[in-house]
């Protein structure tokens, strides 16, 4: 079996990126309440078919980079009242994000 | 939940229910997998719980060089227990005295099935994922769990192709327990990191 073509990761860890604001149809695995959020790189997880392509029975290829993003709550909710390094950590595919 | 809500959640529960089964066997009668394999696949399922997290987290406490593979590559160190971890990729969460996490999947339900086998009611309901995030504090507080002001929380998401659990704080006074005696001691909640593994287990 061949080894598919990845596409190369734009990011590396502690770069800082903003999600996508957008809102396109279908299976999308990047939640609402970190789009348009800025974050962290916290590691690159490694390549993955992308999901939104593969729940609809297409090969989901090339794969992409998946990575943890790390948000500040406070990043995420502007009432947030715990310590101010409270996080969250999200997984979320390269193309949802964008260099900051 | 008044009584129409109530009834619209059994009737609903019914409908998928009858769904799966309608599924079931148009995936049989297709040929796609057989009756035997569903049979063998609920069985590997009913034979996972908690006692695998729990023997690779006391393991972990005893033997430094196996926690730090543990941290390095989930995976690789719950195949070393002989656990088989699959496709997915499992993420081991160190909990330190100045960090605590906790893993959620606000989009449906993902959950370390392969280490601690079929999760909770309340880890699948909307109130739990959908909170966690929002004032984690306040969750594991209701779990009877107060996390210090000074110590941060870490919420993790598992929204793709990773597997969280967490590794919890070894609690003082468990010294001279065995890797068997510290395994019992840890609990399911604890390795999802609502509560905190108590030396009176």
């Amino acid at each position: 079996m061949s080894v598919p073509e990845a596409v190369p990761a734009r990011f590396g860890p502690g770069s800082r990126v903003q999600v996508r604001r957008a809102d396109p149809p279908g299976h999308v695995r990047t939640p609402w309440y970190c789009r348009g959020h800025n974050g962290v790189i916290e590691r690159i997880c490694g390549n993955f078919a992308n999901p939104e392509e593969l729940a609809y029975n297409r090969d989901g290829l090339p794969v992409q980079p998946l990575y943890r993003v790390r948000f500040l709550c406070r990043e995420l909710w502007r009432d947030y009242e715990g310590n101010a390094g409270d996080a969250v950590e999200i997984e979320i595919f390269q193309h949802w994000l964008e260099a900051r | 939940m008044n009584r129409q809500q109530e009834q619209d959640a059994q009737d609903s529960r019914g409908y998928y229910r009858r769904m799966q089964s309608a599924i079931e066997e148009l995936l049989i009668l297709k040929g796609v997998f057989s009756g035997a394999d569903v049979e063998r696949e609920v069985k590997a399922m009913d034979s996972r719980d908690p006692g695998r997290g729990a023997k690779m987290v006391a393991r972990a406490w005893l033997d430094p060089d196996y926690k730090s593979r543990v941290l390095k590559d989930g995976s690789a160190a719950a195949e070393e227990l002989g656990f088989a971890v699959g496709p997915l990729r499992l993420i081991v969460l160190e909990d330190t005295p100045s960090v605590h996490n906790v893993i959620v999947c606000t989009l449906c339900s993902c959950y370390p099935r392969m280490l601690l086998g079929l999760p909770p009611e309340w880890y699948k309901s909307r109130d739990y994922r959908s909170r966690v995030v929002r004032e984690p504090r306040k969750v594991l507080q209701e779990f009877g769990t107060r996390i210090p002001d000074e110590v941060e929380i870490r919420v993790h998401d598992s929204t793709a192709d990773m597997r969280y659990m967490v590794l919890p704080l070894r609690p003082a006074g468990t010294e001279r327990l065995d890797e068997e005696q510290l395994a019992q001691l840890v609990t399911r909640d604890s390795l999802i990191g609502v509560t905190m593994v108590d030396a009176q287990g």
